[in-house]
């Protein structure tokens, strides 16, 4: 059970509070987790990754276990803690203000 | 007795502001995806509790949302209300997904160069006048899309962008499709302005499109003051009883046509200045018209710190300005191209946003004004329903 935590703006869309948490097989990776999120709430389609490329959008980025996960090549495997829910994938807004 | 509903898109959220029809006594909902920008609202000519909102972000893209009990709730279209209910629902529709047919291909860049085209995001949706499923959708990078089911999924009409769209470029706002104009009189012809594209026109419903700009000079803004795409069209307008009379406001210059664009003559007149954003069309009267003169391309606030609408009743040339009850020192607002819209009572009323965050309602024809909202944030879009 691997534990997503969304930004508020993707939780009020999706219409969830708190974490979502999704099943998913082996390998898990960072495309794996989108893949079965957008399955789950089709309406985040577009809005972490684009629709055509799959390319993460400028301002998402990918948090995991204090490590920032945007840049890692899409097959690379999760830490095992956040593949047995010890601890929460982060998808992140980019901080850009003042 | 019949009421006003002011369907207003915000850069923090959309909020509706209704009244009866005396247009005195407000009532303000929202915001309506709070924190999001909401670049425009707009109800159906068919069924106007059904009503279009674009709902954007620089961080998460674009999203489309439907309301069908006149903005009571909302939906991304594809999700019906009963999927929602209970604690497992949540939305099913994807909407939000603008893919260009055929390749993006390239328009021109700030600098010069060709770059590719890369949608950002909605920034008009115009629903048809027949059908509650059927609307447009005048997006950045400049094009134009189309859903016939309401909303659940969107297709390009690709034949724009041919029209010499390697010379379009976008402007400080960006280059957007930001007005489309449907033809009451004939299905198949569609009007619409791009910022630093210039003005279209469609005979065939999108098939096929032409450049509508004979008569435009951009002394300063084109190395060829007189060509045919590449203009900064800021807003066109008609009324629904003429639509081959159409006016513009142009970057710097009012003009209209007489002949669906085939030909246009500019009525600046005895403007202040002719630079502005909105133009609009009084319900009633086809040949009266306002605007909102701005100082200057460099300086987007109004001229000497006074916030006036004109008005023209002769369809240009011959302005009047309308001052009662709106500011008349130290304002430094603006209105943008899509924060003007009138009502269809009568008297017919006229209504706009600032980018300070006022709406401001006139129920005589722009004679006198009152801000029905002070403290909105940024408004981007006006538009208003009458209804029964």
């Amino acid at each position: 059970m691997i534990r997503v935590m969304l930004p508020f703006h993707l939780r009020n869309l999706a219409r969830v509070e708190g974490e979502v948490q999704l099943e998913i097989a082996a390998p898990a990776t960072v495309p794996a987790v989108l893949d079965a999120l957008e399955r789950k709430f089709p309406v985040l389609r577009g809005t972490i990754r684009d629709h055509g490329t799959l390319k993460r959008r400028p301002f998402i980025r990918f948090f995991a276990c204090k490590e920032d996960w945007s840049l890692e090549p899409p097959d690379t495997p999760l830490p095992e803690a956040v593949i047995d829910g010890t601890e929460p994938f982060l998808i992140i807004g980019a901080i850009a203000g003042g | 007795m019949s009421a006003i509903r002011i369907l207003v898109g915000t850069k923090k959220g959309a909020f509706i502001l209704t009244a009866d029809g005396r247009r005195k006594n407000w009532k303000v909902s929202g915001p309506h995806f709070a924190g999001w920008e909401i670049y425009h609202v707009k109800g159906s000519p068919a069924d106007p509790n059904r009503i279009f909102a674009s709902q954007t972000s620089g961080w998460f893209g674009q999203i489309i949302q439907r309301s069908d009990d006149g903005g009571k709730t909302w939906n991304t279209p594809g999700s019906s209300p009963e999927e929602l209910k209970g604690a497992g629902g949540f939305p099913k529709g994807e909407s939000n997904k603008f893919v260009y047919e055929g390749g993006a291909g390239t328009h021109k860049w700030y600098d010069g160069t060709q770059h590719p085209w890369e949608f950002k995001r909605v920034w008009h949706i115009e629903p048809s006048l027949t059908d509650p499923d059927t609307a447009y959708a005048g997006v950045e990078d400049a094009a134009i899309f189309k859903t016939t089911d309401g909303g659940k999924t969107w297709k390009e009409l690709p034949g724009l962008r041919k029209v010499k769209g390697d010379l379009w470029q976008p402007g400080a706002g960006g280059m957007a499709v930001h007005t489309i104009l449907l033809d009451p009189k004939n299905e198949k012809r569609i009007f619409v302005a791009i910022s630093a594209g210039g003005c279209f026109r469609t005979d065939d419903a999108g098939k096929t499109w032409k450049p509508i700009t004979r008569g435009l000079k951009s002394l300063y803004e084109l190395p060829d003051p007189d060509a045919e795409v590449g203009h900064c069209v800021h807003r066109i307008a008609l009324h629904p009883s003429r639509p081959d009379v159409l006016f513009m406001q142009k970057h710097w210059d009012v003009l209209r046509t007489d002949n669906a664009g085939e030909q246009w003559t500019e009525v600046s007149g005895n403007l202040p200045s002719d630079f502005g954003f909105p133009i609009d069309v009084h319900a009633h009267e086809p040949e009266t018209i306002f605007v909102v003169p701005i100082k200057s391309d460099s300086e987007h606030y109004p001229p000497d710190g006074k916030l006036r609408v004109y008005r023209s009743k002769t369809g240009g040339n011959e302005w009047e300005p309308l001052t009662k009850g709106l500011p008349q020192k130290d304002c430094y607002v603006n209105v943008l191209r899509d924060a003007m819209a009138v009502d269809q009572l009568d008297p017919g009323g006229v209504y706009f946003g600032t980018t300070g965050g006022q709406v401001y309602a006139s129920a005589a024809g722009g004679n006198s004004w009152n801000a029905v909202v002070r403290d909105l944030p940024t408004v981007y879009s006006v538009e208003v329903q009458t209804l029964p």
